[in-house]
């Protein structure tokens, strides 16, 4: 399971705990994340410039 | 050639996080926040009511009585722009290094929260005022409208508390836009204005030859459409449908609606026409702040793919007005804002490469109102942004021609 950080306000997706508000459920991959997603938190960065952690 | 040249992005300002070895380590902080106090006078804009009702008390029976009910646009668009022409600017930025600590600063937030009792005991006593006091009409529209101003002060209270990663500071922003019926903002905003400033598609980016009034029915209409549009997608995504109180959009109006039925069922029936003409002006009033903050600027695309560049330092109007500031927030750092969304207001930086308003908020408003004005102070400071290259700004599509002709883009047009 991986983690991927926006790199503007430091939220990250993990796919182990998806991100169920945003319809993401647990275990959800970061592939099936549709491209135009943005980052919940500041909404200026999308999905392609999440930056992978750990 | 759309890339943006270095030195005119913002800094994101994180993995600069304080070294201890540079000079500034936490417990010896040599720098001090020159406004820290002064950021407690936002306070008196939602205490507008009391003043009102102290100025009522003690004027009762003189011609100052009428002028008593009017007290929220005197202050803000007659004090306040004299006190920025007075007091004047302050580009003081907070060092790199201490912007996390000062974020931490719990007392900046305490300030903030401290806004929201004081704006809802505002608005009982307004309501208390006007269903007992024998007043004129005009001394009705008086205390509408300086409800409202407050109202319109209260969104950006909201603005600030809903960008923020806390859970409870978002829902205290929807507490904030209960007020003005308005809480899709705080969806539309975050998750749609953000994303799309600057660009042709945002409702709320204001563009050259469009001037505040045909600017308001566009973004009003734009921004409640797009704030619905969002949580519908976001709900459809676990398959459920919009008609569902997990729709942000609809709980945040069961407040207003919670709201208006409690203070008619206090009151009666007669305050609602101060509860829908406050909330007009309210949220009209946000909605000329929007107007300026993006006044004409475009993000170009980038030559890969089509997207639209990053939003930078460039693409937001900003003031250095100390008493505005002071009494926003810091909104008019507007481009550190919309390179660090759920950076805390005490924190914003100014920006050089930002392109700058004449003067703050509170004038420019005014300026607003009356597009001839307008567009002589601004267009040609867009032109000037934009090195003369008026095919550069966002322009409003009806008016294309008439734009390129009047600012002499003849042969660029295509």
């Amino acid at each position: 399971m991986s983690k991927y950080q926006c790199p503007v306000c430091e939220y990250v997706y993990d796919e182990e705990v998806g991100a169920p508000r945003e319809g993401f459920p647990a275990g959800t991959p970061w592939s099936e994340v549709p491209d135009d997603w943005n980052c919940p938190d500041c909404g200026v960065r999308d999905k392609i410039d999440f930056e992978p952690v750990g | 050639m759309t890339s943006v040249a270095a030195g005119q992005g913002v800094p994101d300002g994180n993995g600069q996080a304080a070294s201890g070895n540079d000079g500034a380590s936490r417990d010896e902080v040599s720098w001090r926040d020159p406004k820290r106090y002064a950021w407690m006078l936002g306070l008196v804009v939602p205490a507008i009511p009391f003043l009102i009702w102290l100025g009522y008390q003690s004027w009762e029976g003189t011609w100052a009585m009428h002028l008593v009910w009017w007290m929220a646009p005197i202050v803000v668009f007659g004090l306040i722009p004299l006190l920025d022409l007075i007091i004047g600017t302050d580009g003081e930025n907070p060092p790199d290094e201490l912007i996390e600590w000062l974020e931490n600063d719990r007392y900046y937030r305490w300030i903030l929260y401290l806004f929201l009792p004081i704006q809802y005991a505002g608005l009982v006593l307004a309501c208390w005022m006007w269903t007992t006091y024998d007043m004129t009409w005009f001394d009705r529209l008086g205390l509408a409208i300086s409800v409202g101003v407050v109202a319109g002060i209260g969104i950006n209270t909201a603005h600030e508390l809903g960008h923020k990663k806390v859970e409870y500071e978002r829902w205290l922003a929807r507490v904030a836009l209960a007020q003005t019926f308005y809480g899709h903002f705080f969806i539309e905003h975050n998750r749609g204005h953000h994303v799309r400033v600057a660009t042709p598609e945002d409702p709320a980016s204001s563009r050259v030859g469009e001037s505040f009034y045909r600017f308001w029915p566009r973004t009003v209409s734009g921004s409640l459409r797009s704030a619905w549009a969002l949580e519908k997608k976001r709900l459809a995504r676990s398959n459920r449908g919009p008609w569902t109180l997990r729709n942000d959009v609809l709980s945040a109006w069961l407040m207003s609606v919670v709201l208006y039925g409690a203070l008619i069922a206090a009151f009666g029936w007669e305050v609602l026409p101060m509860l829908l003409i406050q909330a007009f002006f309210g949220f009209s009033l946000l909605e000329v702040v929007n107007y300026l903050e993006h006044y004409g600027l475009l993000r170009q695309r980038t030559a890969k793919g089509g997207r639209y560049e990053r939003p930078t330092a460039r693409h937001s109007w900003n003031s250095n007005n100390v008493v505005t500031n002071v009494f926003l927030y810091h909104l008019q750092r507007h481009s550190d804002h919309h390179a660090n969304p759920t950076r805390r207001y005490q924190a914003l930086r100014d920006y050089e490469e930002a392109p700058q308003l004449p003067a703050g908020y509170a004038t420019m408003i005014l300026l607003a109102l009356i597009p001839p004005l307008w567009r002589k102070v601004m267009d040609k400071r867009l032109l000037a942004h934009y090195n003369g290259d008026i095919t550069k700004a966002n322009i409003h599509p009806p008016k294309r021609d008439k734009v390129l002709a009047r600012y002499g883009a003849k042969a660029a047009s295509a």
